[in-house]
């Protein structure tokens, strides 16, 4: 088992060698780690929320091929990295407390943090960062994913037993979350090699929230609704956050547990495009950086 | 030597003096010892009550079937550190029994409350406890000023019917300070037929919720993180200066922000009563339930005014506690907050009820789920 474990780190750190040796680094910004997720079929809790027959319901299980491999931070963005970007005056400060380590993941950042660090990284190595869609976030977590379907049929005389079973989900993950953050690597590697997720940083994704339908049959039908002001975080739970929140807590109206933290980490991107650069480029517009 | 510990200690047993008693409101047990009149109460029925935790309330009865009593209770002081929210923050609570707030006490009208107040060796501070309810002797915070080790027997008539607030009133600072570190509770006193309606027919409830609000002033660092301290006399200049201030770092229900939701979040079910008690000794609060009402609501939370009805949120003042009756009707999850949106989201004044039963589609229903409604747009052009 251990000369196993050993053997795929190995296998790993090869591989993070080659891809950072790629980067032709500008200044001194010390490069991130990275981990190479290969690709492959991805079976996939849709995010979101969906109706069936106009009553909520868990979203349905997607096969979905993940077509290329790509390349994830091993560890979430870290202070120091974070305040090199708003030293240099490309990244607002993170709302978190002055008193933070710099060798712990960076917390109290919004998506638009998140994004201003991606630009000025990018700027900074000649290589395009970018968060990770829920889809690559989801399938690089592997089996530190959380499923957050309730496992409930929806009952459409009674729309308040969804509600409750929800609350009492939440309730249960709240009361087992640990409260300060931890040094980079305290929640341990995932079996792609991948730390710290799913512990009580939640990453931000670029993924919108998008309400959708499904048909009698099951089908995910085409006309449903994306919200791109409202973003996804993953973590314990898939948490669905406006974009310049930079802390989620609260309570009120809004029932059930909000991100501990909120922070990021990038993927790489080599080859731009796909269906991505559609959202990115709505997204620029809304910024007014066209 | 003289750090602030023994500095403060020395504040506080100076209080106590009469010849430095420069503080008018301050108790001070040597000239308020009682004379009068013995009153025979020998041959009333005495029973004894063991207090509950808040937000629950110890078993009682609603219409009284016994006659006129001396109620016993018996509450210890406890000077402890305590967490007032999810981040860990700390402060250096005083509390009544324990808990924040202390119990709500229920007696009917015409009982005698006798409490025995015990302030542990182990405690920093002088104590004592002012009940709205009672009459004369600064609500009885001039009989029962205790220093650590010694303890108090009180006596008073519960002569008027409602639910008061009772607080530390050690003399002086020391008055505020004590009741923003969580020493203030509420007593409940029922008229012996139980409570009635505007028209003045009876009304009951299933069971009690006691909310008591706080507001709470911790210190923070040059960091900006909230500094916590080796006993509440190091905390005490730091944490006047954000009382002065006037504006809270915390506004929680039962000591905690979190406290009453979640896995501790209050329960009920469609078609049972409850009665909320709300107390606040220090600030004005309003209380309201989200997706519910006031049937009945006492405000003032005096029962010999008739209740109004039908209330969206109702407002308690400041050094009262009020009352709220409502019937629930509909399953999900209620909020129950202090109407200072701000202070109920981002501060912690917030609680839930979770509540179990059939949807009445009659009162609520969602006659077209969200859904995307076609190309008309409306196009949100920025600021010129």
């Amino acid at each position: 088992m251990h000369s196993i474990f050993k053997a795929k780190t190995a296998a790993i750190l090869s591989v993070l060698y080659l891809a950072t040796t790629a980067i032709a680094v500008s200044q001194d910004v010390s490069l991130p780690e990275l981990v190479t997720v290969s690709s492959g079929m991805h079976q996939y809790r849709a995010s979101g929320e969906f109706l069936r027959s106009g009553v909520p319901a868990d979203a349905p299980v997607l096969a979905i091929s993940m077509p290329r491999s790509f390349d994830i931070m091993k560890y979430q963005v870290s202070v120091e990295a974070y305040r090199s970007c708003v030293s240099e005056g490309a990244c607002g400060e993170a709302l978190a407390n002055r008193s933070q380590k710099p060798d712990h993941p960076v917390t109290g950042i919004s998506f638009t943090n998140a994004l201003e660090y991606a630009r000025w990284l990018s700027a900074k190595t000649n290589v395009k960062w970018r968060l990770p869609t829920d889809e690559e976030w989801s399938y690089a977590a592997g089996s530190r994913f959380v499923d957050d379907s309730l496992g409930a049929r929806e009952d459409p005389e009674n729309p308040a037993l969804r509600w409750l079973l929800k609350y009492q989900k939440y309730a249960d993950l709240e009361s087992e979350q640990t409260l300060p953050v931890k040094p980079h690597g305290d929640f341990g590697a995932n079996e792609n090699g991948i730390y710290d997720m799913s512990g009580n940083v939640w990453e931000w994704t670029q993924t919108c929230y998008q309400r959708s339908s499904i048909d009698l049959d099951g089908k995910v039908r085409a006309d449903g609704t994306a919200n791109c002001g409202v973003r996804i975080a993953e973590g314990q739970h898939r948490a669905y956050i406006t974009y310049f929140v930079q802390d989620a807590k609260g309570g009120g109206c809004s029932v059930g547990a909000p991100p501990t933290h909120l922070g990021f980490r990038l993927v790489r991107d080599d080859k731009a495009g796909t269906a991505l650069g559609l959202i990115n480029r709505w997204w620029d517009s809304l910024l007014g950086k066209d | 030597m003289i750090t602030r510990r023994t500095a403060l200690m020395g504040a506080a047993f100076a209080a106590a003096a009469p010849a430095i008693a420069v503080q008018r409101a301050s108790a001070d047990s040597e000239t308020m010892t009682p004379v009068g009149a013995k009153v025979d109460l020998a041959n009333m029925p005495r029973r004894k009550v063991e207090l509950v935790a808040p937000p629950f309330v110890h078993a009682h009865e609603q219409v009284s079937t016994q006659p006129p009593s001396v109620v016993e209770f018996e509450m210890t002081i406890i000077e402890k550190e305590v967490e007032v929210d999810d981040d860990g923050t700390m402060m250096q609570g005083m509390t009544f029994d324990g808990s924040i707030p202390g119990p709500l006490m229920v007696v009917h009208e015409g009982d005698y409350v006798e409490l025995t107040l015990l302030n542990p060796p182990e405690n920093l501070m002088q104590h004592n406890i002012d009940f709205h309810a009672a009459t004369g002797g600064l609500g009885g915070g001039a009989l029962t000023l205790v220093n650590p080790g010694e303890k108090t027997v009180l006596r008073f008539k519960a002569t008027r019917p409602g639910t008061f607030v009772y607080h530390c009133a050690p003399g002086g600072p020391m008055i505020p300070w004590h009741v923003v570190s969580g020493m203030s509770g509420a007593i409940m006193i029922l008229p012996r037929e139980g409570l009635k309606n505007e028209k003045n027919e009876p009304v009951s409830y299933d069971k009690v919720y006691y909310i008591g609000e706080n507001d709470f002033y911790i210190p923070k660092d040059e960091n900006g993180d909230y500094m916590r301290f080796e006993d509440a006399g190091s905390a005490y200049g730091d944490t006047v200066e954000v009382m002065n201030g006037l504006i809270p770092t915390h506004v929680v229900f039962n000591g905690k922000a979190g406290a009453l939701t979640g896995d501790n979040a209050l329960k009920s079910k469609v078609g049972e009563t409850v009665l909320i008690v709300h107390s606040q000794a220090n600030r004005d609060t309003r209380p309201h339930l989200i997706g519910g009402h006031g049937d009945l609501v006492w405000e003032t939370g005096k029962f010999n005014n008739p209740p109004e009805r039908d209330l969206e949120t109702w407002f308690i003042r400041g050094g009262s506690a009020g009352a709220a009756l409502y019937t629930f009707r509909q399953p999900g999850v209620y909020a129950y907050v202090n109407h200072n949106l701000i202070e109920a989201v981002n501060l912690g004044a917030t609680a839930h009820v979770v509540v179990e039963g059939e949807w009445d589609n009659d009162l609520m229903a969602q006659v077209v789920a969200p859904t995307a409604y076609g190309d008309m747009h409306i196009s949100k052009k920025a600021l010129p």
